[in-house]
């Protein structure tokens, strides 16, 4: 295997089945923190933990770095890129049971079930994530409040240990490893591959409703009144202050039940070119858009059939959207109140965002229900989250999320790892006072630059 | 995809756990053709024929075989035949890239390299072009490599050893054509793995997927030669033609 020397394709003679090793910086989607590590690619359920025999400093299996902050990074450690592991297993038309292994994408199982009449039973915003990273981080969409988090819909799974233990957990069966795995951020073993439950469906479109509303106790009301709904999340201003404040479009839809084409999802053209420069995103380019957006729907209430991708995947159409935050990243927050604080803590958190006039381009609001995650470490819980993220600013950014995040802890909520950078270890364990007990089944081999910020330490080297 | 409603087609895969291999297969699969798929690990092996059964091959069968061994290629080749009850297109697809650096140092690593990469298809492709002459009828799709247009000193071990088997692509198209045959040379450039994502850079290489959908269309049109990504064809134009006194002084 010779050295990858360079990436550029000119007069670069590699052959397809030579592969690219070694230390490479591997970014997560915020591109904010920016480590190498030496990357390793996982094509096959018996690579691990083979290839990772006598390696220091660390090992972490990782998917497509869709994660926002560190905690698909490990700075100075091993990657391990599950991404060729992505092969199906069996897939049952009957009850819709598809196992697949762990390093398939969601788009890459949608391809393969939306011909076929299935669809995810959860949804996050993006499909280029893969399934081993869903479970890792207990993901969640708009039909949280019906279908609970990604987790519960994965019947069962396969764990290997770096001792070369393989576990299989379900529900009955190693039931501890597959409650820690599920939000276990990847520190458990590295998952072979998930059997996933989908739904059926009979079009690819969206019975889709967006509605205006103005200020939170309007979107409260709404989200009252679409509990039968399966899909619901809200885009809210967060630069708007004063009778604007807190203006936003709720967002509602179902399968459409009315039989229709189900041809395959086209690829994607638009690529965003390049990195924009720092100053592209201020306070007046972020409150043009959010403007624009808001009256986008020139009407209080829009009634349409809408194709599946636009409504789940609105920025999947443009590959490296996050490029337009310039090479300094992006910084993302996002908490879960419980209701007991939510409506005042939400009022509080947007205030004291429009007030720092650090622009806030895509906020995206809605509410957990209470179906009951199955991860010991899984972010949801009923309550209201609210999602922003900032172009990173020195001396800006942070101190502003770290007033926001205090503010969370006041009001009992907790803040998401696969969207975080910053928050302190004092606040992660506040938030989850569980972590000691789940630190108990991370595999000792296994860590990310996330655990060791949030715990304090590099343990098992 | 003109062969969806047609009989499903029947194709044997040598290398069938080989990434380009795999994606060209998952395409073929989704069609619902019959495979017959050949690689040396048994377990990798059973993972991707389940992979495509469950995409839709209306039919999947394997043998574990290391394709070193000619002596065996006529009992592996008439039984896969046999199997898929006849042949569509045999797809060449096992290679080694090999270790240059040992190469230049010991013959013996030299000369596995050449075994494997042109003495083995050799074999192959003699008794696969004289069983598609008899019926008039065949594809032999067989993967070379951009790195046999011109000697590097980066690869030339590996590099002449595809040089060699596009030299025979070639003189077999010659001979069999007229009988019904076609024989397609593949010449893949740079191909993004699995694991560049999330590399900088790495968006520019091609996409295995991509690289995959040419080779299909490439069979289904019955074309000769494939540079894939299509750059590489006048990449390599300009590269064979630089005179051997500044080449030979480039560090490619």
């Amino acid at each position: 295997m010779s050295t990858a020397t360079g990436t550029t394709p000119e007069l670069n003679f590699r052959t397809p089945d030579e592969q690219f090793e070694g230390q490479a910086p591997f970014e997560s989607w915020g591109r904010y923190p920016n480590y190498d590590a030496n990357v390793v690619p996982l094509h096959w359920q018996s690579d691990y933990p083979a290839v990772a025999s006598g390696m220091h400093n660390g090992v972490l299996p990782v998917g497509m770095g869709r994660s926002y902050g560190d905690v698909c990074l490990l700075k100075g450690g091993n990657l391990l890129v599950t991404t060729g592991m992505n092969r199906l297993i069996a897939f049952d038309s009957e009850t819709g049971l598809l196992t697949a292994e762990a390093g398939i994408t969601l788009a890459q199982i949608l391809d393969f079930a939306v011909p076929r009449g299935f669809f995810l039973p959860v949804s996050p915003g993006t499909k280029y994530v893969t399934l081993g990273g869903a479970i890792a981080n207990d993901i969640h969409g708009k039909n949280h409040h019906v279908a609970g988090t990604f987790g519960r819909h994965v019947t069962q799974f396969e764990l290997v240990r770096s001792d070369g233990t393989r576990k299989l957990c379900s529900p009955t069966e190693n039931a501890d490893f597959y409650a820690a795995t599920i939000g276990g951020l990847g520190l458990t073993g590295v998952i072979l591959w998930a059997q996933l439950r989908l739904k059926p469906i009979v079009s690819r479109l969206i019975d889709y409703e967006g509605i205006q509303f103005h200020g939170i106790d309007e979107f409260l009301d709404l989200t009252r009144q679409s509990q039968e709904i399966e899909y619901t999340v809200s885009w809210i201003d967060c630069a708007s202050t004063g009778k604007n404040f807190a203006r936003g479009v709720f967002m509602q839809g179902d399968h459409s039940t009315k039989r229709d084409t189900l041809k395959p999802s086209p690829e994607p053209k638009l690529v965003f070119p390049f990195d924009a420069p720092g100053f592209a995103l201020n306070h007046l380019s972020v409150s043009l858009f959010n403007t624009a957006f808001f009256h986008k729907q020139i009407h209080d209430r829009v009634v349409a059939l809408q194709d599946y991708e636009p409504f789940f995947y609105p920025l999947d159409k443009v590959l490296h959207w996050n490029r337009m935050y310039g090479k300094r990243g992006l910084l993302q927050f996002q908490y879960v109140i419980p209701w007991e604080h939510a409506r005042e803590g939400t009022i509080a958190i947007l205030k004291e965002v429009a007030k720092s006039g650090l622009a806030s381009f895509l906020a995206v609001l809605k509410v957990f229900g209470d179906v009951p995650s199955p991860g010991m470490m899984s972010f949801p819980k009923p309550g209201i989250t609210l999602a922003l993220d900032f172009p990173i600013k020195p001396d800006k950014s942070f101190p502003l999320f770290e007033r926001l995040a205090d503010m969370t802890l006041e009001f009992g909520g907790r803040l998401y790892p696969a969207k975080d950078a910053a928050m302190t270890a004092a606040q992660f364990q506040t938030f989850y006072p569980q972590w000691q007990q789940f630190a108990r089944y991370r595999d000792p081999q296994l860590t990310s630059s996330f655990w060791e910020r949030v715990t304090g330490d590099r343990p098992g080297l | 995809m003109s062969q969806t409603d047609a009989t499903p087609r029947k194709i044997l895969v040598l290398g069938a756990t080989s990434g380009i291999a795999e994606a060209t297969c998952r395409i073929w699969a989704a069609e619902g053709a019959r495979l017959f798929l050949v690689a040396r690990n048994a377990e990798k092996l059973a993972a991707v024929a389940a992979d495509l059964r469950t995409r839709g091959a209306s039919f999947v069968d394997t043998a574990i075989a290391d394709l070193d061994d000619t002596d065996k290629h006529p009992a592996l080749l008439s039984h896969a035949v046999n199997s898929l009850t006849g042949l569509d297109v045999a797809y060449l697809a096992h290679g080694i890239l090999g270790d240059q650096a040992k190469a230049e140092q010991d013959f013996n690593t030299a000369a596995q390299i050449i075994y494997t990469n042109y003495m083995a298809p050799v074999s192959l492709l003699t008794w696969l072009a004289n069983f598609c002459v008899q019926r008039h009828a065949g594809t032999l799709a067989v993967i070379s490599s951009v790195a046999g247009d011109r000697g590097r000193k980066s690869n030339y071990l590996y590099g002449s050893s595809k040089a060699g088997l596009s030299a025979f692509l070639g003189g077999l198209r010659n001979r069999v054509d007229r009988e019904g045959v076609t024989v397609l040379a593949i010449k893949p450039g740079p191909v993004k793995t699995s694991m560049t994502s999330g590399m900088k850079g790495s968006e520019k290489f091609a996409d295995v997927d991509k690289v995959a959908q040419s080779i299909v269309k490439a069979i289904d049109k019955r074309q000769d030669v494939l540079y894939v990504p299509f750059q590489w064809q006048p990449i390599m134009f300009v590269i064979r033609h630089i005179p051997e006194r500044v080449f030979k002084k480039l560090n490619l």
